[in-house]
């Protein structure tokens, strides 16, 4: 894992100090709210319905076990003994006193964390694959790339108040697993016929009130050269990108008033200016973040087989879970393992702190003392000898850690939604809690097979609903929440955004109609292999409009 | 009818506003404007209390009484009057039912 250098970690402190001095001012009046507002939002904490939230970053979703102690720490003793996973890969507070600030970031800065640039229009926490460093089809580890876009990133003058947030993501596998075409900045890690590495470039991907795919402008950039195309990159941006209207400020806006083309003209002249200048990467530099993030050193385990064979005959529970959760490894006595947290019926991306400890002490213990946050709202062990599995499952069932529904219909991302968010006009969690109870069964859930669902309490889309196979989106309409439901969507490599089936669902009907949808995929489907996702592409929207809605075509 | 609420400057905790407890942590009992005039008066008092930085995000909010109780219009401020509806044991909503036990 990365570790701060002397400079990181004074960089920290500072602005802890900065920010106690800023709480203290404000506490004591000697500063307005209108002066306060934007410096604490600079250090994640916002205002919410209830309280302050604070967003803690979590870079590339990477945590060893003493940081995520650390985080449970901070829920216990700050906060009301949970905290929020959320789809940027960080973690979020949902009742801190804003008095109570500046020493939570001393405890995070103690573990090399902090809170800087989760909030305002910067450059935000850099996600990256969870499976990073562990997947057995990855190019290359993408994080160091990551790591490298956060130092650069960090409080860069010329980045600090763009138009707009601005969101990049990292993948070093064919199969997208950072969602990277719906993001500002996406890129592929990726080698050229000569085996160097370098990266396929997407830009102006987004979701929000505007939805749009990310346009691919270079299909191999040479590593060394990450900084400077990065760069030109914003420069263009934050000159042309609108700052006249907050709901068209983002690049995505830009690049779709611009063209592709003539973006991609504007970024490689300005590239042209940047290449040959000090943000060439040196490869001794990039070598040597690199060796922060040298795999663990795994020793052949070749008992895991038989220890999984029989722990899979002596409990069901275990045969399930290992079926769902495991994903492979690049070593074949190794697996990386999701801890879902979306048990039946819980608010998803919810860990309370002594779930939080559990999974710090088999990190630990089986997991070489790492730990990821992955976007879709579970934890992840990316390394468990297969032998140390049946061990694993049974700590983590004893927590309530175990639920076998990764990549399920019950695996939903969800944003706060109106039950914390004051930006929210629906609730998202209770839709999100009542469909993962009509689909409980496990058997149900694997007959309907990989369906990703997911669900925003608002239009600025944190729960991702555009690339939802299904996604569904609260309004307020009339005093009342209502559900509009898309279909099609996708976050991988082949991305797509979600079409609205129709009008839309008054609570108590939103998950009969997610019922109606996946029965009529099931039974349209050619075969239980075609998933939810490839038989819309094959139907198309017909067949789900009349099964939710043919009756009143009828009736009128 | 309107009541007046923000979130209390120091820990972020929903207020309303009481004309004899001044800024008080649940609704029950908020002064409740019942005419331009009183609202007015609600804003007036809702200004100064952001200036004196003892509270942000004011606003003045509609409400309706049933049975005696006020009830908020919309959602939003049911749920911050109430706490998240997911979890009953936390927000406004936990300390209604300690005091009920007790």
């Amino acid at each position: 894992m990365y570790r701060y250098d002397e400079f990181d970690q004074s960089f920290v402190n500072a602005r802890v100090a900065e920010l106690r001095d800023q709480v203290e001012r404000r506490l004591a009046g000697e500063i307005t709210e209108d002066q306060f507002k934007p410096l604490r939002l600079m250090n994640g904490v916002y205002l919410q319905l209830h309280a302050y939230m604070l967003r803690v970053a979590v870079p590339y979703g990477t945590l060893s076990a003493r940081q995520m102690r650390m985080l449970a720490h901070i829920a216990r003793t700050y906060d009301k003994g949970y905290g929020h996973f959320t789809t940027r890969q960080n973690i979020q507070y949902n009742w801190p006193a804003l008095s109570d600030i500046p020493a939570i970031l001393d405890d995070l800065a103690s573990v090399e964390m902090h809170a800087i640039q989760t909030s305002g229009n910067c450059i935000r926490n850099v996600t990256a694959d969870h499976f990073a460093g562990a997947a057995a089809d990855e190019v290359a580890d993408p994080r160091p790339y990551a790591e490298i876009l956060r130092q650069w990133s960090s409080v860069h003058p010329e980045f600090s108040y763009l138009p707009r947030k601005f969101k990049i993501a990292v993948t070093g596998a064919e199969r997208d697993r950072a969602a990277i075409q719906v993001h500002d900045i996406g890129l592929h890690l990726k080698k050229n016929a000569e085996g160097e590495l370098g990266f396929a470039v997407y830009v102006g991907g987004g979701q929000g009130r505007t939805p749009m795919i990310a346009k691919k402008i270079r299909d191999f950039l040479p590593e060394q050269d990450l900084l400077a195309y990065c760069t030109a990159i914003l420069r263009v941006y934050n000159l042309h990108g609108r700052r006249d209207n907050k709901y068209k400020a983002r690049i995505k806006i830009l690049v779709h008033e611009t063209g592709t083309e003539e973006l991609t003209r504007q970024v490689e002249a300005e590239f042209a200016a940047l290449k040959d200048t000090e943000l060439k990467l040196p490869d001794a530099d990039i070598r040597a973040i690199e060796a922060y993030f040298a795999p663990p050193a795994l020793v052949d385990r070749p008992e895991g087989d038989e220890a999984v064979r029989v722990a899979g005959l002596d409990s069901r529970g275990f045969a399930d879970w290992a079926q769902q959760n495991l994903t492979t490894h690049r070593h074949p006595d190794y697996a990386a393992v999701t801890i879902s947290l979306k048990g039946i019926g819980e608010a998803p991306g919810d860990a309370t702190d002594a779930q939080m400890e559990l999974v710090a002490d088999l990190a630990e213990k089986y997991a070489f003392d790492e730990i990821r946050v992955s976007h879709e709202q579970n934890l992840i062990l990316p390394h468990v000898a297969r032998a140390d599995l049946p061990a694993v499952y049974a700590a983590l069932a004893g927590a309530g850690l175990a639920t076998a529904n990764s990549n399920l219909i019950t695996d939903i991302i969800a944003c706060p939604g109106l039950d914390y968010c004051a930006l929210a006009n629906a609730r998202s969690i209770p839709v999100a809690q009542e469909i993962s109870e009509r689909f409980a069964s496990l058997e149900r859930q694997r007959d309907i097979g990989e369906l990703k669902l997911k669900i925003s309490g608002c239009i600025n889309a944190c729960g991702h609903h555009h690339v939802g196979h299904i996604g569904i989106l609260g309004v307020e309409k009339k005093g009342a929440e209502l559900y509009q439901i898309t279909l099609g969507g996708s976050g991988d490599e082949n991305t797509s955004i979600g079409e609205i089936v129709g009008r839309g669902f008054a609570p108590d009907q939103v998950t009969d109609a997610i019922e109606t949808i996946v029965d009529t995929y099931l039974g349209l489907r050619t075969d239980p292999s075609e998933r939810f996702i490839d038989a819309y592409r094959r139907v198309g929207p017909a067949p789900f409009k009349e099964a939710l809605y043919g009756h009143e075509a009828k009736a009128a | 009818m309107k009541v007046l609420t923000a979130n209390r400057l120091v820990d972020g905790e929903a207020v309303w506003f009481s004309a004899d407890n001044g800024w008080i942590e649940v609704i029950g009992g908020a002064e409740i404007a019942r005419d331009s005039d009183n609202e007015e008066k609600l804003r007036q008092i809702g200004e100064r209390a952001a200036a004196n930085n003892e509270v942000v995000d004011v606003d003045l909010i509609d409400v309706d009484l049933d049975g005696g109780v006020i009830v908020p219009k919309r959602l939003r401020e049911r749920i911050r009057a109430a706490g998240p509806t997911n979890r009953l044991d936390l927000g406004k909503q936990a300390t209604a039912k300690d005091t009920h036990a007790a």
